[in-house]
């Protein structure tokens, strides 16, 4: 660098904005995390009405929350349902969301502008409009109260962004590398699975946690669609202790922390790859 | 709706394509459109059948008094068909100036329009104070990131659960308020604190997608526009409403209108939050699944025709919006 060091580069701030910057944030890392850690907390009091006292906690900080939900409860019957549909969505949706992000990207087919309008209008849909249909088509599709059912509402429900998302990614890929493809005689799948898919890394991996984030967390049509507690997902299962173990503000708290631990696993993989994953598209149009 | 037009021009556009020319070029095109289709295909169909096919049936259940009671179901081994009448627009008429439609439509509907604006502007804002003091080259950036996007991380019931034990009467919010002198508003309980207490946390649930979306926005900003404008003798607001601010356009319009439509449309936060609880702070999404779901007996049309009319809310929004951000694309060129 030849600038002299008493001049400060574009883009650096001086001692006293950086501070006030650095002050800013931590308060701002400080809220963001406080719920979170919150909840990690009240989890280890062993008393069901510790969350008024929380200072009481530390003194009597136990497990034994944990033990019980994981041994006593049906927390495994829901992990693995919860495991199955999210998974099922998250690799049918991305797989679905990538070919029509990808055909829409390069391809001027007719359809292809009311297909995004399309894509953008089913974002719209409140679930009210949409539930009691679905439940109708679901049992008579006999899909109620199995996984193949909410795996495809769930799909319904995150495949338009995702190919939005998706979309906008691959018009950052530049358009010779599908001609470098055809030219090698790669037929147009071909150069999408083989080339493109690698290159839209980072667009894949926003889109898949999108879509288990929403798919692991989602609540309405999975309390309606799932009747027995044997298909219930975890946040179904969440919503049962409240009534069953009259409000058990203990377990429920241990069970929160259990199920946020894979989307914070799955979030930590993906988190170097959120920024550029999401806007490459959104920054270029 | 477009669903359906989707599935229709396919055959003739590929005629379209095949017109007289270079047969390579012809080939090539065929070749292309065949699996631009292909590709659409399972996206069109899954939205068809999930999607097209229930709205085309919800807006039938509007057009009719379906409850639980007298719909198709099953008890036992015995099946009793469906019972219900074609009654017209009846639910709409009903819905919007029927008996009591003030308290039962039309002040759902002005909260929701106050808490979409409300949530909207505060989110936009933080995210965007966020994400230009991590766009500087500060020590720690990386660090900061992700702190600050944990809680998208985390599912959104499992935060708005904690918020609840946070915001009960004698939790950790109130604690805190009153150790510093400040009064201790009943949140989960008196109507005005719930809806303070929902706009809070909805901003909280919104602002790391905003701040993430935003700063990849800001980085996609050239450095030497702002290099020119420094040169130009421009101040850091001036650079901020000049060089900043439109170089965001495309981010920020799409990220506000996503944020509209999920914040119109937002059920886990106030659900979990509140459960029945909160007559008053029921958004029009809220209320319309209470009524399809959470009384007896459901009542399924009523549920059906709140949603028709926020989606018809959306779309007219929407399609305004659009053509005011074509409008300012058009002026600013």
């Amino acid at each position: 660098m030849t600038t002299p060091r008493t001049q400060r580069r574009r883009g650096e701030a001086s001692p006293l904005a950086a501070a006030l910057s650095h002050g800013v944030l931590i308060v701002a890392s400080l809220v963001a995390l406080l719920p979170v850690a919150y909840i990690a907390y009240i989890s280890l009091g062993p008393d069901k009405m510790d969350y008024l006292h929380p200072g009481a906690i530390l003194s009597k900080a136990t497990f034994a929350n944990y033990t019980k939900v994981i041994f006593h409860t049906d927390f495994f019957t829901w992990f693995a349902n919860s495991a199955i549909v999210a998974g099922g969505t998250t690799i049918f949706g991305v797989l679905v969301s990538a070919t029509t992000g990808y055909a829409v990207s390069r391809m001027r087919f007719a359809g292809h502008r009311q297909l995004m309008w399309t894509l953008l209008v089913t974002q719209m849909f409140p679930i009210a409009v949409l539930i009691v249909p679905l439940y109708t088509i679901l049992s008579d599709l006999k899909l109620l109260d199995g996984y193949l059912g909410l795996i495809l509402v769930y799909a319904g429900t995150t495949v338009p962004y995702c190919a939005w998302l998706l979309k906008g990614y691959f018009d950052t890929i530049p358009v010779e590398i599908d001609e470098a493809g055809r030219v090698d005689g790669l037929s147009p799948f071909g150069t999408f699975w083989r080339l493109v898919l690698p290159l839209a890394r980072p667009g894949l991996a926003v889109a898949a946690f999108y879509s288990f984030l929403t798919a692991w967390g989602e609540l309405a049509y999975a309390s309606t669609f799932m009747l027995s507690s044997g298909k219930y997902t975890l946040a179904v299962g969440l919503q049962t202790f409240v009534s069953q173990y009259e409000s058990q503000w203990n377990l429920m708290a241990a069970t929160s922390v259990l199920i946020a631990l894979p989307a914070a696993g799955f979030f930590y993989l993906v988190q170097r790859h959120l920024v550029s994953g999401l806007t490459a598209g959104a920054a270029k149009s | 709706m477009a669903v359906a037009v989707q599935g229709a021009p396919k055959e003739r556009s590929r005629e379209r394509e095949e017109r007289p020319g270079l047969v390579q070029r012809l080939k090539l095109s065929y070749s292309k459109y065949w699996y631009a289709y292909a590709m659409v295909a399972p996206v069109v169909i899954v939205l068809g059948v999930l999607v097209g096919y229930p709205l085309v049936n919800g807006l039938y259940l509007t057009l009719t008094d379906a409850n639980s009671l007298n719909s198709a179901r099953q008890i036992g081994v015995k099946h009793i068909p469906a019972s219900y009448h074609f009654i017209g627009l009846h639910n709409y008429a009903d819905v919007l100036w029927g008996p009591g439609s003030y308290d039962r439509f039309w002040s759902h509907f002005v909260w929701t329009i106050a808490w979409t604006v409300i949530c909207v502007t505060v989110t936009f804002a933080l995210g965007l104070g966020l994400a230009l003091l991590m766009n500087q080259k500060l020590r720690g950036r990386g660090l900061y990131r992700m702190l600050l996007i944990l809680p998208w991380a985390v599912p959104t019931f499992v935060t708005v659960f904690s918020w609840r034990l946070m915001l009960a009467d004698g939790g950790a919010v109130n604690a805190l308020l009153g150790s510093v002198g400040l009064p201790e508003p009943s949140w989960l309980a008196d109507p005005l604190a719930q809806k303070a207490a929902a706009i809070l946390v909805n901003t909280w649930v919104g602002v790391p997608f905003m701040m993430v979306s935003l700063l990849g926005g800001l980085q996609a900003i050239p450095g030497e526009l702002y290099e020119a404008a420094e040169m130009d003798g421009a101040s850091p607001w001036q650079r901020f409403v000049n060089v900043t601010m439109p170089g965001l356009r495309s981010v920020s319009s799409t990220v506000l209108l996503l944020g509209v439509i999920w914040t119109f449309n937002q059920f886990v936060v106030l659900f979990v939050l509140f459960g029945n609880n909160a007559p008053d702070t029921q958004i029009l999404v809220t209320w319309a699944y209470y009524l399809g779901f959470g009384q007896q007996p459901r009542d399924y049309a009523q549920s059906a025709t709140y949603g028709v009319l926020l989606l018809s809310i959306l779309i007219v929004f929407t399609t305004f919006y659009r053509r005011w951000l074509a409008r300012n694309e058009e002026a600013s060129r």
